[in-house]
Formats: C-alpha cells, sequence, structure tokens
C-alpha cells in the first residue's frame, strides 16, 4: 500500500511535468468532446429551422389558371419560379425537385364544383426532396379543406358532418426527453475523453517506462510487483477522472451555446447532475483504465501500444450508436452490461429523470467486477518476466 | 555474500544458462567475465530476482532469492544493464524515488543521498533534469539510485559500458572503495583489463557455463600461460570447441 502510494506520487509528479500528457489529460480529452458536439449539434439544429422557415421554391406549369390558389399558397411560403418546357425529364435528370401543375381543366371543373385536379411531379427517390413535396402537399390539402368547409357553408351544412374523426396528436416527449434524443452521443464523448485522459500516462508508465529502460530497475526494489502495478493503474485513473470531470464542466458550458431552446429543448446538465455521474462512472473509469495497462503490458513497444489504444477508443462507441439508432425502450438487463450500463444512465440523467437505483447499483458492482477481472490479467503480464526486458 | 548453485536458465529452446555456480564473498571484488552472449546478463538478472532459475539456486547473506524474493532485493544494490532514468525528474528526484521505494526514512534519506552525492561527485548535476545528461552523469546517477539504501552485496552488469576513460577510472576507485567498507562486490564485464585491475576472484563464463574459476594467478596457471589474455583466449576458445562438438 505504500508503495503503491509511492508510485502513484511519482506518476503524477512527472505526468504534470510532461506537457504531452497534460495536453492530452487537461485539454484535448475534455475539449474534443464538447467542441465537436457543439459544432455537430449546431449544424444540424440549425439545419432543421432552414427547412422549417425557409421559403419552398416550386416550379409552377399554369399559374395563371388558378390564381387563388397561388396566392394563397405564397402566403405559406411558397416561391413560384418559372414554367420548364419538358417538366418530367427535368425531374428525372434532378436539375428541378419539385413541380406543380394547374391542369387544363383546372377553372372549368372549380366552377362546376368538382374535384380539380393539381399534379405533384416529384421524385421521391432523390434526398431531402419527399419532406419537400410532403410540405407542398400540406399546404394544397389546407387550402382544399378550407374551400371545401366554404362550400358546405354556403349550401347550409355544418364542415364537421365531413369530418367524422378528429385526431388529436398528444406528443409525450418532455423538453429534456427531446433533447435526450440528440443527446445520444453524449455518453460517448465521456467515455472518450477518459480514454484519451488516461492513453499517454497508460503507455509512459508501462511500454514507455520498459522503452527508456527504468522499468527493470524499479522493479529490483524490494516491493511487490502489484503493489507497483497498482500505483501506476491509480496514477493512470486519476488522469482519467479529472480529464472526464473537466469534461462535463465543458460540456456545461458548450450547454450554454446551444440553440438547443430554439427546439424548445432543454439540456439538463447542472453541477448536481455531474456530481451524479462522476460516481456511476467511477467503475467504468477503472475498467478502462486496466484496459489500456492490460493492452500497453502487453504491446511490444510504445507505438505499438498507442496503435491499439487508438482502436480500444473506438469501441465504446458500440452502444452509444445502437441505442441512439434503435428506439429500443432501455431493458433492465442493459444495465448489468458494463458500457451500455453507465451511458444509459447518464442518457436519464440528462433528461432530468431519475435513477433506478437497483439496476444502477448493479451495473456499479458488474463493471467493478469486471476492472478487477482486467486488473488480474494485467497482474499476470506484470509478474511475467518478460514485462522488464526490452528487445 | 552471493551464492549460485547450479543456474539453469533457457528460453524456448535456448539454453542461456547450464549450470553455473560460484561465490562471491565480502570484502572481495568478483568479476564475471565472458564473450558477449555467453550469458553473465542472465545469470545475474537470476540473481537479483528479476528471472527465476529453471533449476539450481541463489542465496544472498544465506537468504534463498526463490522463496524470499522481496528480502533478497533489499539486501542488493543492483546497477542492471538497463539504466534508464526518468528524464523529467532530477537526478535527486530519482534517487529519492527508490530511497523511498526501499523504505527509508525522510532522516536516512538525505544522510544517504548527500553522501553518495560527495562521494560520486555529482554537486552540480543533482538539482538537475537528467534529461540531456551525459553517459557518465547518467550512470553516477543510477549508482546512486542503486546504493540508496546501503546494501552490503553490490551488483553491477558491465558498469564501464560507454564510460570515457576519465570515468573508468573514478568508477573502479569507487567499487575499490566499496570493497574496503567489507561489501560483496560482483561485476560482470567483457573486458579483459578490466578484471585485471580491479578483481580479487574471476569467474570466466563461455555459453552458459562457468570454464574457469580463481584469482588471476591461478587461472594463468590453470592455462599454462603468461597473461591473463592469453588464458582467457585459451579457456574461452576450448569452451566453443566444446560447445560445437
Amino acid at each position: 500500500m505504500r508503495a503503491s502510494l509511492i508510485v502513484f506520487i511519482k506518476e503524477c509528479r512527472e505526468s504534470m511535468r510532461d506537457r504531452r500528457v497534460m495536453l492530452n489529460a487537461l485539454l484535448l480529452g475534455p475539449i474534443l468532446g464538447p467542441v465537436l458536439f457543439v459544432v455537430i449539434l449546431r449544424l444540424t439544429i440549425s439545419h432543421q429551422l432552414d427547412r422549417a422557415e425557409k421559403p419552398l421554391p416550386v416550379v409552377v406549369i399554369g399559374a395563371e389558371l388558378a390564381p387563388n390558389l397561388i396566392e394563397s399558397l405564397k402566403q405559406q411560403g411558397l416561391e413560384v419560379l418559372p414554367p420548364v418546357p419538358d417538366v418530367e425529364s427535368a425531374v428525372r435528370s434532378q436539375s428541378i425537385d419539385l413541380a406543380l401543375r394547374i391542369t387544363k381543366n383546372y377553372g372549368a371543373d372549380w366552377q362546376a364544383g368538382r374535384p380539380a385536379m393539381v399534379e405533384l411531379i416529384y421524385d421521391s427517390s432523390a434526398r431531402e426532396v419527399s419532406s419537400e413535396a410532403e410540405r407542398l402537399r400540406g399546404m394544397l390539402e389546407s387550402y382544399s379543406r378550407r374551400n371545401g368547409a366554404m362550400r358546405l357553408l354556403v349550401r347550409g351544412l355544418a364542415p364537421t358532418l365531413i369530418a367524422p374523426v378528429v385526431v388529436a396528436t398528444r406528443d409525450q416527449a418532455t423538453p429534456q426527453g427531446r433533447g435526450a434524443l440528440l443527446f445520444a452521443m453524449l455518453p460517448y464523448f465521456l467515455v472518450l475523453s477518459a480514454l484519451v485522459g488516461g492513453m499517454w500516462l497508460a503507455i509512459d508508465s508501462t511500454a514507455g517506462e520498459r522503452e527508456r529502460q527504468s522499468l527493470e530497475p524499479l522493479l529490483i526494489n524490494p516491493v511487490r510487483r502489484d503493489a507497483i502495478l497498482v500505483g501506476k493503474m491509480l496514477a493512470t485513473s486519476a488522469f482519467s477522472l479529472t480529464s472526464l470531470a473537466l469534461s462535463l464542466v465543458a460540456f456545461m458550458i458548450a450547454g450554454w451555446f446551444l440553440p438547443a431552446n430554439k427546439l424548445g429543448m432543454t439540456f439538463n446538465l447542472s453541477p448536481t447532475v455531474i456530481v451524479t455521474i462522476l460516481p456511476v462512472m467511477v467503475p467504468l473509469v477503472l475498467l478502462l483504465v486496466n484496459l489500456q495497462i492490460l493492452v500497453t503490458s502487453q504491446a511490444k513497444s510504445a507505438r505499438e501500444a498507442q496503435t491499439y489504444l487508438g482502436l480500444l477508443q473506438l469501441v465504446p462507441i458500440i452502444p452509444s450508436v445502437i441505442l441512439s439508432v434503435l428506439p429500443i425502450k432501455a431493458q433492465n438487463w442493459m444495465y448489468t452490461v458494463p458500457l451500455m450500463s453507465q451511458q444509459l444512465a447518464v442518457t436519464k440523467l440528462l433528461r432530468g429523470e431519475s435513477l433506478p437505483v437497483q439496476p444502477v447499483a448493479l451495473g456499479f458492482l458488474i463493471t467493478l467486477v469486471a476492472s478487477l477481472i482486467a486488473f488480474w490479467f494485467c497482474k499476470r503480464n506484470y509478474d511475467s518476466e518478460r514485462l522488464a526486458i526490452y528487445g | 555474500m552471493i551464492q549460485a548453485e547450479g543456474l539453469h536458465k533457457s528460453f524456448g529452446a535456448k539454453k542461456a544458462v547450464e549450470g553455473v555456480s560460484f561465490v562471491a564473498r565480502d570484502g572481495e571484488i568478483t568479476g564475471l567475465l565472458g564473450p558477449n552472449g555467453a550469458g553473465k546478463t542472465t545469470t545475474l538478472r537470476m540473481l537479483y530476482t528479476l528471472m527465476r532459475a529453471d533449476s539450481g539456486r541463489v542465496l544472498v547473506d544465506g537468504i534463498d532469492a526463490q522463496t524470499h524474493p522481496v528480502e533478497v532485493r533489499r539486501l542488493l544494490g543492483v546497477l542492471p544493464d538497463a539504466r534508464g532514468l526518468y528524464r523529467r525528474l532530477t537526478a535527486r528526484e530519482n534517487i529519492r524515488y527508490f530511497a523511498a521505494l526501499q523504505g527509508l526514512t525522510a532522516e536516512q534519506t538525505r544522510a544517504r543521498i548527500d553522501l553518495l552525492i560527495k562521494t560520486l561527485a555529482m554537486e552540480d548535476i543533482a538539482d538537475r533534469r537528467t534529461e540531456g545528461f551525459s553517459q557518465g552523469e547518467r550512470l553516477k546517477t543510477a549508482i546512486a539510485r542503486a546504493l540508496v539504501h546501503d546494501p552490503s552485496n553490490v551488483v553491477l552488469d558491465e558498469p564501464t559500458n560507454g564510460l570515457d576513460v576519465m570515468a573508468t577510472r573514478s568508477l573502479r576507485e569507487f567499487l575499490r572503495q566499496l570493497k574496503s567498507e567489507g561489501r560483496c562486490v560482483l561485476f560482470s564485464t567483457h573486458i579483459m583489463q578490466e578484471v585485471a585491475a580491479l578483481c580479487d576472484r574471476i569467474v570466466i563464463i563461455a555459453q552458459g557455463r562457468v570454464v574457469a574459476e580463481g584469482s588471476a594467478a591461478e587461472i594463468q596457471e590453470q592455462a599454462h600461460e603468461q597473461s591473463l589474455e592469453e588464458a582467457f583466449m585459451k579457456i574461452i576458445g576450448a569452451a566453443a570447441i566444446g560447445g560445437l562438438a
């Protein structure tokens, strides 16, 4: 225990003098996630806002045949583009996205009270065109409904006659819930910051020490090798956790710069939530650090260790992608899977919900056991004769 | 006192050490002489418990290295072949780290470090970061950290490697001083002049075996040669032929 503490202090002191370690643990690790996050989110949010508010340019053929219709559509955001000769082939070749054709008989049918036809010409396989076509269809239908109701009123009938069923939608997503959908990737960025924060120290304190030939003298001291390992593991964990904590703070600050409220979302990352997230993440950090040390103690050189650790950084993206792509409801068994357990818990906290105590505690314990198993494998590598010998 | 008894060690199919036995006594300098690849480093690594012998045993001051490795490491001061320092720590911090791991009190640590810095004449480098140290400066730091716990047995693997003439001379002086303090000094080398100048006893190793043992005079007599170098060549040559046959 005493030896572990000595090693811990020395590793921390040495790392604090290493610009590369400090840059990774205290700057790159914590900042990388939030910055990427804000940039991506700003882009998507402003993209969505743009699409909802911006005028809808449509090629209209025969606009003069239905002046009232066109006037009404213009009020809803339609921008009339001049007609082109062969509309169908223009749409097929994607030189125009969307066209509206007023049929020749429109005026006559309208006057006679027969259904008057307009044609919507678009290619549904083309990207993003479908939603524009839907928007135009919505405009046309509301015009149609309005005029239908007027005709009934003129004939002394209640417009409700043609609406026997009314559908009212009640969206149960809380503002936080809607936000958390977009924030499904945030847990991954948190895990990433923990990995980046611990990476250099994990490499430096095992593969690096061997490469610089200081591991052999170290191991000749009258202390057990697992005590040395524990010291290095704790130092790496300390940097990893610091990086994670800073990352949470950075995310909180980043939250202030998000136009999230424009979409009716709130992002629930308060200091209280941060203080709750940290202990939930501790066993995961221990597990990740032990895996990092396991990889570096296995590698033949620091460079090789770096390559493997780079790959290890991609692993935690898997549950994030699964959780954000598959709209599956959080099942209790998911809390028993290390990594997924913590990501679910973080997502719940961000939604402003309270944690289900038992599953989260179970996940905590299982992750802790997993990190002990990883530690046991590290210890096996450390006890091997070949550990200290370079070349 | 360090006793090696019938040490064997192989790495896979390669037999590195095949039955090495010798004794290094207190108050003497014992030289482990042999060509490159003879098994010197592997033998020393078994002595200081970095490696376990396949068979045979090591006793340091009567304590078995196999069963009590931590106690044995406490009795040994070791300058291994690998002598990397922590570049972002000063020389003094490097030494202090090992003193702490040896379990020295703050008082003992300060006294020992001051003494070693004075003995090794490293006052001007003690508080500099070791990044950019010369070979000699690095060696001094590595020796100081190996001896910080005042061990009665000192093991050095090729200590003069990479040193200039001046540094080599002062290192020899230092080893003699350790001997005069009554310590058991054991070092390995492939350089003949080294052992001739320093050693009370010489153990010649070739192809993982002890091929000759004794004082310089005894070895010359054994080989019926006038100079130690001729004796060494003859003994090594015989071992090589024996090994090939």
